[in-house]
């Protein structure tokens, strides 16, 4: 009688939370594990010499580790030229993305202007197309910029911007997620912030570089994060656009390697850990924006 | 929609009187701010958008010279049987694909969110791992894995008795294999999602279920399935058109095969477009996948900006 409601809830619970542990901690268990299997094979194959490629049963450890199938790789499969190439083309768009997104960003959060509501919505509604619609016109769009690849001033006779960085790179900038994202993130700073600036005389930009900007770094690690990685995995737009071997960007050398030669197991994990690990090494150093970006875009209502 | 405006009750500031159409300091600079935005927008999402719909009524191909054709690409589509076959391996992808990803994804959010585990951030990096690596590499690391021969999961059915299968190199295993991949490199996104959600349902809601004398499975399917709905239809809206756009691994896997197995609608594109140069041919399928996602599409736009009113 005594005994309060909660007390009584309470104590089975607790019992029953044990048992759920040892239940949990095994079948989470086993789920990682065989989330890593595929890594980890990839990496013991990428480092086994090629002698011990064809055991059956295949050893698993062995004491003759080797890094000769990533000089292979790297030498022989051109991995250094597109890893080279795929940081470059990654790390611009980056660079790009963060400029236009966060000034839009601002201008939709921050700004009074008629049409906005208009303006973000087209941004949304682009956003929302599927990517695949206008492949086949930007590829038309890209070929055809004048005075690039021997284009005249009409943007014909010439290969425009295929098969170079900017092709590469500047369809793959502006992107309405990320304005959406950062002008979420600009709505919460409180709007003192600027009228104080404003009334300092500052330019708009200013108040914007030196006065928001600053405060919204977490939001701009999300972008830059997700840029990075969408770009450096990015795969049906290169293949579309580029032809030459040497500009080709990690994932395009990745996929080509495997169909042009026949299969060398050990070469082809070398190449495909050098494909995977800068994106693996930035998710592992800053994975609380990562998570943060995720359930920004995933809960909103 | 209802987007709105962010404003918190201030009027519009500052227009100065005499200066052109009265356009204020803050629209000028609104101007500038969104126009490298808008510029690359029209150039490579818009124009490009509405101009494949013109370039899929016309035989546009590169090499030749271009004529109109009117809705012949479209008309030639309905006897196309490749196309159905392309139509068909996406749903059956998108079907086989789907179900899994969301039970799964929901049941280890659950089992992350239910107790204070100790190793909770270190599951949650390991499963969410396969998403930030590139559908190529998965695809390359699962071709080794599913290899006949040589392949460790071969190794492993023979290592337990039992004979090998032909994986990605038969018409029947094909697309489950590739279902098993995407399942196995996707859940851990849905995961997440689900468990955010979670995050976001109060404590006291089960303690008062509990009084009411609820089971567990009671609670799951009276409160937390129920509360959890804006967020399962986001994750199934979200899930459906990506599925719809698989690409990389077909490509890098399969190539389609064998016997066509495995050849999606963006596979058809991909070749009709760039392998064969039939542009006008691929825009015209391109259009058919837009309307196709369509729905979906404005669907995932509500559900991204509902209230969001702030």
């Amino acid at each position: 009688m005594t005994i309060p409601a909660h007390v009584e809830i309470a104590s089975p619970n607790r019992r029953s939370q044990t048992g759920l542990y040892l239940f949990l901690y095994p079948v989470l268990s086993l789920v990682a594990v065989s989330m890593l299997i595929p890594f980890l094979w990839m990496f013991l194959t990428a480092l086994k010499p090629q002698a011990d490629m064809f055991q059956v049963p295949p050893l698993i450890f062995t004491l003759s580790y080797t890094m000769e199938n990533f000089t292979r790789a790297w030498t022989r499969g051109n991995f250094d030229r597109f890893l080279a190439n795929s940081m470059v083309v990654s790390t611009s768009i980056t660079v790009l993305n963060l400029m236009v997104t966060s000034l839009a960003g601002y201008a939709f959060a921050r700004l009074q202007w008629r049409l906005r509501e208009v303006f973000f919505v087209i941004v949304l509604s682009v956003m929302m197309l599927p990517g695949l619609i206008a492949l086949i016109p930007t590829f038309l769009i890209v070929k055809a910029v004048p005075l690039a690849g021997g284009n005249n001033l009409l943007g014909q006779n010439g290969t425009g911007w295929l098969d170079s960085f900017p092709g590469l790179i500047f369809p793959l900038v502006g992107s309405g997620f990320y304005v959406f994202l950062l002008r979420q993130f600009f709505l919460t700073l409180p709007k003192e912030l600027e009228d104080a600036a404003r009334i300092d005389g500052s330019s708009e930009f200013n108040v914007f570089w030196r006065i928001i900007l600053p405060l919204c770094k977490p939001a701009l690690a999300v972008v830059a994060l997700f840029s990075f990685q969408v770009s450096w995995n990015d795969f049906l737009w290169p293949l579309v656009i580029i032809q030459s071997d040497r500009m080709r960007t990690v994932q395009l050398g990745l996929a080509l390697f495997r169909t042009q030669t026949r299969i060398n197991w050990g070469v082809l994990m070398a190449g495909t850990a050098i494909a995977t690990i800068p994106t693996v090494v930035l998710f592992l150093s800053f994975q609380q924006y990562f998570v943060r970006g995720i359930a920004l875009t995933g809960i909103k209502g | 929609m209802s987007i709105t405006t962010p404003a918190r009750g201030e009027g519009r500031p500052d227009r100065k009187k005499g200066k052109g159409f009265g356009i204020t300091r803050q629209e000028r600079a609104a101007a500038l701010f969104i126009l490298p935005l808008m510029v690359l927008l029209t150039v490579f999402w818009i124009v490009p958008s509405l101009s494949s719909l013109f370039f899929s009524l016309t035989n546009y191909s590169v090499v030749s010279a271009t004529r109109w054709v009117g809705p012949e690409n479209y008309l030639r589509l309905v006897d196309d049987w490749l196309f159905w076959r392309s139509l068909l391996n996406s749903v059956y992808f998108t079907v086989g694909n789907i179900p899994l990803l969301l039970v799964c994804g929901l049941a280890l959010a659950i089992a992350l969110n239910s107790a204070r585990l100790r190793l909770r951030y270190l599951y949650r990096v390991v499963f969410y791992l396969p998403l930030v690596t590139s559908s190529i590499a998965l695809s390359m690391v699962w071709l080794w894995l599913f290899d006949p021969h040589l392949g460790l999961l071969n190794l492993l059915l023979n290592a337990a008795g039992l004979p090998s299968q032909p994986w990605l190199q038969s018409t029947k295993q094909a697309m489950p294999s590739i279902i098993f991949m995407s399942v196995w490199g996707g859940v851990g996104g849905t995961m997440l999602i689900y468990l955010a959600g979670l995050q976001g349902i109060s404590e006291q809601v089960y303690e008062a279920a509990q009084v009411d004398g609820a089971t567990p499975w009671q609670s799951f399917f009276h409160v937390t399935l129920p509360l959890l709905r804006p967020v399962t239809l986001y994750v199934l809206v979200t899930s459906i058109i990506g599925s719809f756009q698989i690409f990389g691994p077909i490509y890098a896997m399969t190539q389609g095969g064998p016997a066509f197995a495995t050849t999606t609608i963006v596979h058809q594109i991909y070749i009709n477009g760039f392998r064969y140069f039939n542009m006008g041919y691929a825009a015209a399928q391109s259009w058919i996948l837009f309307l196709l996602l369509l729905g979906l599409s404005i669907a995932n736009l509500r559900l991204m900006t509902r209230g969001l009113d702030v």
